[in-house]
């Protein structure tokens, strides 16, 4: 209880501390990133034997706030907590104390440190009013760091992210009128009583989360507003922004109203991503400048995790692990994080070094950066889905999912977004090895600074690898509508 | 504790060590080296060991969990011990025939990362203990080879890297569905137990037996998917060496030999029927290739195309299913693998020292350089298939197979095919050794003064590995008498 407190409440200190250090404050991730790393270890570490939660203050629930991490919020908070922690320390190229202390220099870190906190309360809030407020705080927090790039697309961001929220809002306004909780568990035990208008509820709150996690159709405002940030924040935007929202509408669906799924929402879900796994990939394809690439690429993969909720445990058990699509999301999310991130740190230092952000300003970097360009290749190698790395285990497993419950429609879509996936990545790979000089490159502000994507890259792989422990962590405790399947479940 | 166990994991992190060593001396090339060979040796050492071991009648398995329920597993059986000995065999020779045909060229520490990267992936494709395995496996060997094709950046080679990836990637995406379509049903795949096929129709099992023997046909070469493997003929030397005669090609045939024999099993592939039809197309890719090998003028080309047709032989052999065409079968992966290097090494040392590429301008080289030209010349009868080279034995029980399953169609094909090799390799040999030197052949003292016998001495090596294979067929440790064991446990367990 206390180590999710400590989760939630140490980044939003370490805001506040960066706040009061001023031109020192860049220094404190040196204490924040191996900090918060050690007690997600620690978390996930108790987690995978029971889970943990409570009520803060001992007060019970509906007077007190409950925060409870099951196994896929542990395994999602360390792999959060890697990804920032990485990011931080890269940051400090571009924001660090060496350099002239400017606007962005100060903005940047409690920005950064105030996102950490709102994932991580994202992840172990159960209560549609606190995840209300974690969300808008990551969008804020979001939105600020993405004016960073452009403030055209951090506009339409805005405008998007107030939106969703206003839909959000709504849909909690009229559950909460409904049945007069606002706790998970609470309204699962109530919901059936006002099925209609939890079932309209529900509906608004979905609508202004695929907004926030920029699922086909709603996807517009997320290539420019990623594209065009700085590189640490397009890690950040893209792999822990998106992933809030899509965890809090899989709290919505699996754990406050399992039962009340129609088949047509969960097909819907299911189309959706489908959708944006092909369109995404189709556009990614289509993308002459780097970052555009990567950002459309967020697109299509954040299109797999939707399919979750038609392959949950969508048929008969047949084999041991055909009920893996909680886990087969749980690794695509994870390995998505590490892997996007490390994608789009790569994707900077090439761009700063070569002066151009476009893909023929690429020829020949893998002669002249050559650890960075294997970061990037390994990165792209789990975004593939190709093995051995995090991707390949979460396709795997979607894929068995798919056919052991005779959905192959899905199946097909993985297989073609695997081979698109491969086919606009090789593209600036290729351009990295292609030629014969060693083109002149601009130095980096560190040496080391290559380092950062190359660890992100290598734990996408080691979740490949050494998957059997944080696939148990995944789905240990899962919801029972993530073991049976959404229309399964009797509330 | 057992330590037996550990032998292949051992065997998996022998070139591992060395590939990331190397990725970290890029300016140190005596040190690279130097770690190089000395993990080819001890790689050999633990070989020989398993060798005697599993000659006993010993198995080795490693095995850790992936999900629980679907392992990673290394098992050290006859048939994979095969493999790895080849590839160890080889790797030896390769280290040492790169090292000094890249000598002074940039770029060495990458070349050698996945260079021994992709002896990491041959190693596990031939110690996979199951599905899931081999495919892990089988695409970093996909994607370790890559850097190898486009190697010299230039845009020759990036095309061939362009088609290199469509083919294979295309190729994995089939081999993944058939797995996991296969594995949906039957639960995990491990060769040792063979897949449960009673939850599908004949139908979605001959669909997923297509599925599988595509996604691998695409390495192997197998028609229509064979255009990859001419254009990759772009890479430095060493790496068609390699690319020919162990990893790419070789996983493929590898593979298919697996799912004939490990998945499907002889009786379930016999009661489909899918064993001739796939003889077939092995036939028609053994024909087709020497067809097109005739008509080629550049001396790599005209060795890969003779690669497309060689390596449908391990196929045909395989789907045969006769005992003793699979003998030939799995023979011929090891005498092809020897056969064929030899020939890449001379292929190198040829344009690398006397600037030939095109077989026209071969005229006299065989007095030039003779050691070159000799061992090119027994590796070229070999593939031919003249007795005693390891050629013959091949195809000597490939048309006995064919008698026996009563397929004796086959020995038209070989026949053919023999006549086709003796047609497109003959002429080489006779420009080499028969016709007068050219003019434009650098002269006796030129070549004296710039002989690198790391460069001649391997090809020369596997030359005579070759011709002992043929020669010594009869001996127990002999990749015949190899084989033979190897069925004899299928046949007889």
């Amino acid at each position: 209880m206390n180590l999710l407190f400590a989760l939630v409440a140490l980044p939003l200190l370490f805001m506040l501390a960066s706040l009061v250090a001023g031109r020192h404050g860049p220094r404190l991730i040196w204490l924040s990133a191996p900090l918060m790393t050690g007690l997600a270890v620690w978390l996930a570490i108790a987690v995978h034997t029971a889970p943990e939660g409570g009520a803060l203050g001992g007060w019970p629930v509906p007077l007190g706030i409950m925060l409870e991490a099951d196994g896929l919020a542990a395994a999602l908070m360390l792999a959060s907590a890697i990804t920032a922690a990485i990011t931080g320390l890269f940051a400090l190229g571009s924001y660090g104390t060496t350099r002239a202390e400017t606007t962005r220099s100060y903005t940047f870190w409690p920005l950064f440190y105030g996102l950490w906190a709102a994932v991580n309360a994202v992840l172990v809030s159960r209560d549609l009013f606190n995840l209300y407020v974690a969300i808008e705080l990551l969008s804020i927090c979001a939105v600020a760091l993405a004016a960073f790039g452009s403030r055209k697309a951090a506009m339409d961001y805005l405008m998007i992210a107030l939106a969703g929220s206003l839909a959000y809002l709504l849909g909690v306004v009229l559950i909460f009128a409904a049945v007069g909780t606002l706790d998970l568990s609470l309204i699962a035990e109530r919901a059936p009583e006002a099925r209609t208008s939890i079932l309209i509820g529900a509906a608004l709150i979905s609508a202004g989360l695929i907004a926030k996690t920029a699922l086909f159709p709603l996807h517009g405002w997320l290539p420019p507003a990623h594209g065009a940030a700085p590189p640490a924040v397009s890690a950040l935007l893209s792999a822990l922004v998106v992933k809030a929202s899509f965890v809090i509408l899989l709290r919505v669906w699996f754990e406050a109203l399992p039962g009340l799924t129609e088949q047509a929402i969960i097909t819907g879900f299911g189309v959706l991503g489908a959708a944006a796994i092909l369109y995404g990939s189709a556009l990614a394809l289509r993308q002459e400048g780097l970052k555009a690439l990567i950002a459309y690429s967020t697109v299509a993969q954040l299109g797999y995790l939707f399919l979750v909720f038609p392959l949950a445990g969508g048929g008969e058990a047949i084999t041991l692990w055909a009920a893996g699509a909680w886990g087969a999301m749980g690794f695509h999310a994870s390995a998505h994080m590490l892997a996007k991130a490390g994608l789009f740190l790569a994707a900077g230092l090439m761009i700063h070094a070569s002066g151009n952000g476009r893909m023929d300003g690429l020829t020949g970097l893998a002669r002249a950066m050559p650890v960075t360009t294997f970061a990037f290749a390994l990165c792209a190698v789990s975004l593939m889905g190709l093995p051995p790395s995090g991707g390949f285990m979460a396709k795997y497993l979607m894929l068995i999912a798919s056919l052991a419950s005779g959905q192959w429609p899905y199946a097909l879509v993985i297989i073609a977004g695997g081979l698109m996936a491969a086919a606009y990545l090789f593209r600036p790979l290729a351009r990295m090895f292609a030629g014969t000089e060693t083109p002149a490159i601009t130095p980096l502000a560190h040496g080391w600074l290559p380092l950062a994507p190359l660890a992100l890259a290598i734990a996408a792989m080691a979740l490949g690898l050494l998957s059997a422990a944080p696939y148990e962590l995944m789905v240990s405790g899962l919801p029972e509508a993530g073991e049976a399947g959404l229309e399964e479940v009797e509330p | 504790m057992n330590t037996a166990i550990l032998i292949p994991v051992l065997l998996v992190l022998a070139p591992l060590i060395p590939a990331v060593v190397s990725a970290f001396l890029s300016g140190h090339a005596g040190w690279r080296n130097g770690v190089n060979i000395g993990f080819a040796a001890l790689k050999l050492a633990l070989v020989t060991y398993a060798l005697a071991g599993v000659a006993a009648g010993a198995e080795y398995e490693w095995r850790i969990a992936f999900v629980p329920g679907l392992d990673l597993v290394l098992r050290l059986d006859a048939l994979a011990l095969l493999f790895v000995t080849l590839s160890a065999v080889l790797w030896v020779a390769t280290t040492l025939y790169a090292i000094a045909y890249l000598k002074g060229t940039p770029h060495q520490a990458r070349f050698f990362a996945f260079f021994n990267l992709c002896v990491v992936a041959a190693s596990g494709i031939a110690m996979s203990g199951s599905l899931i395995t081999f495919f892990v496996f089988y695409e970093i060997l996909t994607l370790a080879t890559w850097p190898l094709v486009v190697h010299t950046g230039s845009a020759k080679a990036m095309a061939a890297g362009r088609t290199y990836l469509a083919y294979t990637l295309a190729g994995s995406a089939a081999l993944l569905a058939g797995i996991v379509w296969l594995e949906s049903g039957s639960g995990p795949v491990e060769f040792a137990d063979g897949a449960d096929l009673s939850g599908f129709s004949t139908l979605s099992a001959s669909v997923i037996f297509a599925l599988l023997i595509g996604g691998l046909g695409a390495k192997t070469a197998l028609i229509p998917l064979h255009p990859w493997l001419p254009a990759a003929m772009a890479a430095p030397a060493p790496v068609s060496a390699l690319l020919h005669a162990v990893a790419v090609v070789k996983a493929g045939a590898f593979g298919v030999v697996r799912v004939i024999y490990d998945v499907y099993g002889i009786e379930t592939v016999a009661a489909l029927g899918l064993g001739i039809p796939l003889a077939a197309l092995a036939s028609a890719t053994i024909i087709y290739g020497s067809l097109q090998a005739l008509c080629q003028s550049d001396i790599k080309k005209r060795l890969a195309y003779s690669t497309v047709s060689q390596v449908s032989y391990i196929v045909l052999g395989a789907s045969l299913a006769g005992p003793f065409a699979v003998i030939g079968g799995l023979v011929h992966l090891v005498h092809q693998g020897l056969m064929k290097i030899t020939l890449f090494f001379g292929a190198g040392v040829l344009a690398e020292r006397a600037g030939i590429t095109g077989i026209a301008q071969m005229d006299g080289i065989g007095r030039r350089m003779p050691i070159t030209m000799a061992a090119f010349s027994v590796a070229a009868l070999g593939m031919i298939g003249v007795p005693p080279v390891a050629g013959f034995v091949s195809k000597w029980y490939l048309a006995l197979g064919g008698y026996q399953s009563g397929a004796s169609w086959v020995v038209g094909v070989l026949i053919a095919s023999s006549l086709l090799n003796a047609a497109y390799f003959l002429p080489m040999l006779y420009r080499a050794w028969l016709k007068p030197s050219a003019d434009t052949l650098p002269s006796r003292e030129t070549l004296a003064s710039t002989r690198t016998w790391l460069l001649i001495l391997p090809g020369a090596f596997t030359a005579m590995a070759a011709l002992g294979a043929g020669l010594f067929a009869g001996f127990e440790l002999s990749p015949l008498g190899w084989a033979t064991l190897i069925v004899e446990r299928i046949y007889l367990p």
